[in-house]
């Protein structure tokens, strides 16, 4: 007898990535999905996709989506999941969508602690547009906006978004993670399903960011891309978990 | 009660469950109101959101969920609401956008104006796109204007204005609530999850321009019926008028006040005021222009409705215009001054 091991998520359309080789967005989507199925919450799932290389999210993702303008993702989630508190909501956001433009409204949705999920792939660029600067482009990186490298007199310091959210009253669960190597993209599943459980159990705003590879604007290998994760990105944006109250508001609702 | 408030409780009369909002003067009672009412409805949300930026969004969020949603806000915040407004009329969300007008452009200050015509009726977002706008012009019309607006906004799938400045917005007037019309809205625009169906999306972009001006061509068909169906007017004393004031909200009724001197000193002068905005009752002016041929436009702005009039009477009669914009408020005996003057004129 044979065992499946490996299959195509459910959640997921039979459509082909529009996504270049190697991009981390096919994995989080897949990991996602995966989760979706795992959890059994198809039926109920919300997705919000970004303007961001994660655009056309709702051609793979086989679960009700709708389309936020840049950054105001986390708005319109928080609508939805208030208007509809049992379905479960999350948004997907890249880094300028959620650290530049929709900064104020991701902030704001985690400050609130609405019980929305976030999925946030810091890939130190703006991958749709074309591969410039991002609030997390690394210093010295180049990009297309910063050709000499990322100069923090001009351009200031990359943006620490776990670190930031972690520190809101209103977050419950922050992990980052990335999807650079086989233990990563497990961590980060783990971490996806742990976030969703924290909003299927109520317990209020989650967010987990993936360091992401964009080999097309590194213009680096896929393999390389994933060594760059490795060597230089985690040393400035360190995976980890950085808040996770969720067994402390557990025991304040049981008290409640 | 306040004309904020009676925006409020007719809207949450007609069923809007989901509000969000920031604070900007001169419609905080509008939020106020919100606040505190829209929760004692089952199910019914209200968020003070960051900025109207997220406001927008947030009513486009409930919107796509199925509830009949508002929210409100004054000049430079309906400025910043404007992609939204866009992507609510692109991804077709029904939704109700309050703008009591203030003085302008920028921060301008917190009188009445009329300053946000073009910025209402031409799109103000970007892209090939129409509000629906509807102008009341008394504390009655704001009431049976916002039951209206859910109406016409659900029937069509598509943002509606209504578009009132701070005279309106802060006066007290009696009002009578009728009952709202029960909701019509299928399900099936509705994303609540797939269940155990298919999934649905709701998006603006199309990157194929042949899709994306198929959708483009929908909309405005769209548009055309609801020129056809849904233009809104007055007339007011216009059977033997030999002159005709055209204006909205605020100023109509200032004109209202002026006619009634006019006529008392034996001028025959008249009011259209029209109630949409947009569509504009462009035909039914044209029409009028075949019994009279001095029109007078009065706007609180430098003249942008004037462009509509000009547009609808085509050269057949003659047009003039009085503006008070930037926050002043003339008074009717300044503007029958204004209007005795041409009337003479022409006679
Ligand atoms: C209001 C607005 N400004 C700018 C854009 C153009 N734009 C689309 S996606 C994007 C950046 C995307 O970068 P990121 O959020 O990091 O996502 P990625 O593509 O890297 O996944 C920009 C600037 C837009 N769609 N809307
Ligand atoms: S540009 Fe970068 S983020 Fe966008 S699809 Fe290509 S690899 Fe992925
Ligand atoms: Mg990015």
């Amino acid at each position: 007898m044979s065992k499946i091991v490996f299959k195509h998520p459910q959640s997921l359309k039979e459509n082909i990535y529009h996504y270049c080789p190697g991009c981390g967005h096919s994995i989080v989507h897949r990991l996602v999905a995966e989760v979706i199925d795992e959890m059994g919450i198809r039926g109920i799932t919300i997705g919000v996709p970004p303007a961001g290389c994660a655009v056309l999210a709702y051609n793979y993702f086989d679960v009700d989506m709708i389309e936020a303008p840049h950054g105001r993702g986390p708005a319109m989630a928080s609508a939805i999941k208030r208007s509809l508190p049992d379905r479960v909501v999350f948004s997907y956001q890249g880094d300028g969508d959620l650290a530049a433009i929709g900064i104020a409204e991701s902030f704001h949705a985690a400050n609130r602690g609405e019980n929305i999920t976030v999925i946030f792939i810091n890939n130190a660029v703006y991958g749709m547009t074309g591969g410039q600067m991002a609030p997390t482009t690394m210093l010295n990186q180049k990009t297309t906006t910063s050709p000499g490298g990322r100069k923090q007199e001009l351009d200031g310091y990359p943006v620490k978004v776990s670190e930031i959210f972690s520190q809101l009253r209103g977050s419950t669960y922050v992990e980052r993670c990335s999807v650079s190597s086989p233990a990563g993209v497990n961590k980060t599943k783990k971490a996806i399903k742990k976030a969703f459980q924290c909003q299927i159990d109520g317990l209020g705003f989650s967010l987990v960011e993936i360091l992401s590879l964009c080999p097309t604007n590194w213009k680096m290998s896929a393999v390389d891309s994933c060594k760059w994760i490795d060597e230089v990105m985690s040393k400035e944006f360190p995976p980890g978990v950085f808040k996770d109250n969720i067994a402390a508001r557990k025991t304040a609702e049981a008290e409640s | 009660m306040s004309g904020n408030n009676i925006i409020g409780e007719a809207a949450i009369r007609a069923g809007c469950r989901f509000y969000a909002g920031y604070p900007i003067t001169p419609q905080n009672e509008l939020t106020e109101y919100m606040a505190e009412h829209i929760r004692n409805e089952e199910g019914g949300v209200f968020i003070q959101s960051e900025s109207e930026i997220a406001a927008i969004n947030m009513i486009a969020g409930a919107s796509a969920a199925g509830l009949r949603v508002m929210t409100s806000s004054s000049s430079p915040g309906i400025s910043l609401k404007q992609e939204g407004i866009s992507s609510m009329a692109a991804c077709e969300l029904p939704g109700i956008i309050v703008n009591i007008m203030r003085g302008g452009p920028g921060l301008g200050n917190i009188r009445p104006s009329q300053g946000d015509y073009f910025q209402a009726t031409r799109g103000g977002g970007h892209g090939d796109y129409r509000t629906i706008v509807l102008a009341p012009a008394s504390g009655q019309e704001l009431a049976d204007l916002t039951m209206t607006a859910f109406d016409l906004a659900d029937k069509y799938r598509t943002p509606a204005m209504i578009l009132a400045d701070g005279m309106m917005g802060q006066m007290m007037e009696p009002v009578i609530f009728k009952k709202p019309k029960p909701r019509q809205y299928s399900e099936k625009f509705m994303l609540r999850g797939a269940g155990t169906g298919k999934s649905k999306f709701i998006r603006g972009l199309l990157l194929d321009p042949i899709d994306s001006e198929a959708h483009n061509w929908k909309l405005a068909r769209k548009y055309e019926v609801i020129t056809k169906n849904e233009t809104r007017f007055e007339e007011h004393r216009i059977d033997d008028a030999d002159m005709v004031i055209v204006a909205y909200g605020t100023a109509a009724r200032i004109a209202k006040g002026a006619i009634k001197r006019l006529r008392d000193q034996g001028m025959k002068v008249g009011l259209f005021r029209p109630i949409t905005l947009w569509p504009f009752p462009e035909l039914k002016l044209r029409a009028l222009s075949a019994k009279v041929k001095n029109f007078l436009v009065f706007e609180m702005s430098t003249g942008q409705m004037l462009e509509d009039v000009r547009l609808a009477l085509q050269g057949y009669a003659d047009i003039e215009f009085h503006g008070r914009p930037g926050g002043a408020v003339p008074t009717p005996a300044e503007l029958a001054n204004v209007i005795a003057k041409i009337y003479d004129k022409k006679d």
